[in-house]
């Protein structure tokens, strides 16, 4: 065999294999959108791997309407965009005060904050229903929102500091000269250069909450206020698990907001990780 | 200058608010289950300190002990996948790929922003067998593999392992960006100045890029632990623990304890015994960070 002929088939074995990697993760994606548009009838005669004979919306109607779906996004959608803005008010201050303020008792806090990304969700469980319970919060948004916040503390400090840690403190110190004080220097000066991790720590932390099964499920159990997740999980009882198209199109109705608005952050998402978010 | 970032009032406006919100729902509930697990029963109702008791019978209590094994056949399988192929991942990005490369990246990376039960119901009717075949026994069928068509999710020998297929799917494009990422900060000179000294690809691999890279694997592991240590929110969409307890993790074994049977503090132990998990198995893959040499 010749060098050039090696070559060649090296190179055609690269492509096939990188070929087969994007095939794996797009074919399922690929085949739920078809099939949520599959009229009942041919899940039965057609094998599953066939394509759609038509667009069958009908699927869709079903899972928004009597799926329940409408209401269980909106509800996701309140949860996640206030425990958001919770995180990014409380995490942008804590970080700032721990980065770049000098009093005594930094360290510690340093310490105390970053504790907790050690801490699985399951540990935590069973005294939070016990202490929203005592607060006769179960079965409100408010503790969805306050346990989300407050979950997603430590994370979004941690990823916030390494970035803060990287401001020339030349900068905060010519703005003292020109007369800021500590409050507007946060919003003036330190805000806008932090924009960038400010926007990588929101995007991570949708992804988190609006994910999120374990705390949705234990604490909130009326249906009227069920985020996607638990909607999602109790699904195939409404509809049983023989209406295939409904339970796709839900699927979908879950899944495609989700591949829109990564595509739009998508160099975010990829800059946040690649760069010093998660190498600290 | 000093004097202003010495505030001390807003220093306490900073930092206040965000330690009351994180005290009360993160640290204080650990603490609290702590007291919890030497009492029995339930909060309100028939409460009474019991010692060690709870902690007793976890040695005894034998669905403990399989939730154990459980859950430490699948970190070892998904840990070892996601962090194995997200390395192979961002090793083909960075040396084979050309054309499309960001394509292909975007690509790679769409199942990590999925919403787990949404991902979990699309596997189950992939790996579906009744009333009609799902996605991959009507593949098995059409390519004549008709005695590999089997109830994937349905018996206990192949659950767990379809099951930690899914999460390694979700999951391994988010470690092929951190590894990418952490690929370009490793100079070209260094790998061009390995290859004139002979260097053929995997001796490449091994003598320069894995140690180069050894901190980013540790961090990646450790990511990977705690995230399948945790295992439940994937297990309780895909099979629900089934069948027969196949996939039913630490985790979830804690939820039935402590929600459906009412034994608050027997359930605080388990979720305790996670944590130390958590706690001692991380403390160990950090022990791999500085060579001995």
């Amino acid at each position: 065999m010749t060098y050039k002929t090696k070559r060649k088939i090296k190179s055609f074995l690269m492509k096939l294999i990188v070929a087969l990697i994007v095939l794996i993760d797009v074919y399922p994606l690929f085949w739920m959108l078809t099939a949520s548009f599959k009229e009942p009838g041919e899940f039965v005669t057609k094998p599953a791997y066939a394509l759609n004979s038509g667009f069958y919306i009908q699927n869709y109607i079903e899972a928004w309407t009597r799926g329940k779906m409408a209401l269980f996004f909106k509800n996701s959608l309140i949860c996640t965009v206030a425990s958001l803005v919770l995180i990014i008010i409380l995490t942008v201050t804590s970080s700032f005060a721990l980065t770049k303020m000098r009093w005594k008792g930094r360290g510690l806090f340093d310490k105390y904050f970053a504790f907790g990304i050690m801490i699985p969700v399951a540990t935590c469980l069973i005294p939070l229903f016990q202490i929203f319970q005592k607060m006769h919060l179960i079965n409100t948004r408010t503790c969805l929102i306050l346990v989300y916040a407050a979950s997603g503390i430590s994370f979004s400090i941690y990823l916030l500091q390494s970035y803060m840690k990287s401001l020339p403190d030349e900068i905060l110190e010519a703005s003292v000269i020109d007369g800021c004080g500590i409050y507007s220097m946060l919003c003036r000066i330190v805000l806008p250069l932090t924009k960038n991790a400010i926007i990588t720590v929101l995007v991570i932390q949708f992804f988190f909450k609006w994910n999120d099964l374990l705390y949705s499920m234990t604490f909130v159990s009326s249906t009227k206020l069920k985020t996607i997740q638990t909607g999602l999980l109790f699904f195939e009882d409404e509809f049983g698990t023989k209406d295939w198209g409904a339970i796709f199109a839900s699927v979908s109705i879950c899944v495609v907001p989700m591949l829109i608005m990564y595509l739009f952050l998508n160099k975010k998402v990829i800059e946040g990780m690649t760069s010093g978010a998660v190498k600290g | 200058m000093n004097k202003v970032l010495g505030n001390k009032k807003a220093v306490f406006w900073f930092i206040a608010p965000t330690a009351v919100l994180y005290s009360i729902f993160v640290i204080l509930p650990v603490l609290w289950s702590v007291y919890y697990t030497f009492y029995n029963g339930m909060p309100g109702i028939k409460w009474e300190f019991c010692g060690i008791d709870n902690y007793l019978r976890i040695f005894k209590d034998k669905n403990f002990t399989k939730a154990l094994i459980v859950n430490v056949k699948y970190i070892l399988i998904v840990t070892t996948g996601q962090v194995c192929l997200g390395l192979c991942m961002a090793l083909i990005f960075k040396f084979w790929l050309k054309r499309f490369a960001n394509l292909i990246r975007t690509i790679v990376f769409f199942p990590v922003v999925l919403p787990t039960v949404a991902v979990a119901q699309l596997f189950a009717k992939i790996y579906e067998i009744q009333p009609h075949y799902g996605l991959l026994n009507s593949l098995l069928d059409a390519v004549g593999l008709e005695n590999l068509v089997q109830p994937w999710i349905g018996q206990a020998s192949t659950a767990l392992g379809a099951l930690s297929v899914m999460d390694i799917w979700t999951a391994t494009g988010f470690y092929a960006i951190i590894f990418y990422g952490a690929l370009l900060d490793i100079s070209d000179d260094v790998i061009e100045a390995a290859r004139i000294d002979g260097c053929k690809a995997f001796p490449l691999f091994r003598l320069v890029l894995a140690p180069l890279l050894r901190p980013m694997i540790i961090t990646c592991l450790i990511f990977s632990f705690t995230g399948t240590v945790k295992m439940f929110e994937s297990a309780t969409a895909l099979t629900g623990g089934g069948p027969g307890g196949a996939t039913k993790s630490l985790s979830m074994y804690m939820y039935d304890t402590a929600f459906t049977y009412s034994k608050t503090g027997y359930g605080s132990v388990i979720a305790l015994i996670i944590f130390l998990i958590c706690v001692v198995g991380s403390a160990i893959i950090r022990k791999f960070e500085k060579p001995i040499d």
